[in-house]
């Protein structure tokens, strides 16, 4: 059993394995051993690599996203709802 | 974010009836409110209501708060509660994540090696894009996504919280987070790189332009559709 569980873990990863550990790989969630094999794969294969820098890319790009404004109806609710609250208190 | 005013010294205003303190409270926090709000509701006006419930439950508890987490993901936590009981929609229950791959099995070889590999677009997005085109792409691919899918996106990559801060805000697990994040930012990517490539598992070249403008109208939908191109 235990030998078993060796040999299998420590085959070499492909590149369809390598694209859904790209998170878990990001997160930090992966086994020191998994690291390793993750990392293994990606020294020698350029499109995994460009991947995972398409994921962080991905990243970047959506932590640009700017939330919308408030508009002034809505910043007059608000203040109306505070005045309530105070005035529940 | 702009921390002048901490977010401590502010809820400080709050309770000694500091309106000019609640006001920049909200000017900090509405538009994310509104977004993550939308992301459950999906209607503008049921949105702003869930945010004003969150702001009142948020007076209403003040009191109570320890301070033990941020501002930022108590706030949250109170709008994904109020927006799951008040809207709990039949859609919360199906299973967390959608299943398949992340990238379409058919881009590898029976190996598992790439076949069709990511073609390259990463240098168009930082230099050539209209920056206002591409967050109008990332928008539409946003709301493409499975609800959970989004939110958890949302707030990791968007709202820039910590993983532990997802999972405290949306009452999910360390794995479930993962799984969620894992799917949705794949299908960003994909969206991104069908919209400046023009391939989507299939043939590819398709000039920048053309399919850029064509993917905020209708394509990103049809690739959210189904999964599979």
């Amino acid at each position: 059993m235990m030998l078993w569980f060796f040999s299998r873990r420590r085959r070499p990863l492909v590149c369809q394995q390598v694209v859904e550990m790209v998170t878990n790989y990001l997160e930090g969630s992966l086994s020191a051993a998994d690291r390793a094999r993750f990392e293994t794969h990606l020294a020698g294969c350029p499109h995994c690599t460009e991947y995972l820098a398409q994921i962080r890319e991905t990243i970047r790009l959506a932590g640009r996203l700017t939330p919308e404004d408030l508009t002034p109806a809505m910043r007059t609710d608000l203040t109306d709802l505070y005045r309530r609250w105070r005035a529940e208190g | 974010m702009d921390t002048d005013e901490s977010d401590e010294w502010l809820l400080q205003g709050l309770r000694s009836g500091d309106e000019q303190a609640f006001g920049t409270l909200v000017d900090r926090y509405y538009g994310s409110m509104i977004r993550l709000a939308m992301s459950f509701v999906q209607n503008r006006a049921v949105a702003e209501e869930v945010v004003q419930d969150t702001w009142l439950a948020m007076l209403r508890g003040l009191g109570a708060f320890q301070g033990r987490s941020s501002l930022k993901t108590w706030l949250f936590s109170i709008l994904v509660n109020r927006a799951r009981t008040t809207w709990a929609r039949e859609a919360r229950s199906v299973p967390v994540a959608d299943a398949g791959p992340v990238v379409d099995a058919s881009r590898f070889g029976p190996s598992g090696a790439w076949t069709e590999p990511p073609e390259h677009w990463i240098e168009e997005a930082e230099s050539r894009v209209d920056a206002e085109k591409l967050r109008q792409l990332l928008r539409t691919a946003m709301d493409g996504l499975p609800a959970r899918q989004r939110e958890v996106v949302l707030l990791r990559d968007v709202e820039g919280l910590t993983s532990t801060e997802v999972c405290e805000v949306l009452a999910i697990s360390e794995a479930n987070q993962r799984v969620l994040l894992h799917r949705g930012r794949g299908k960003l990517r994909q969206v991104l790189e069908t919209a400046f490539t023009g391939s989507v598992g299939g043939s590819s070249g398709g000039s920048f332009g053309g399919s850029f403008d064509g993917s905020s109208g209708g394509s990103s939908g049809g690739s959210f559709g189904g999964g599979t191109p």
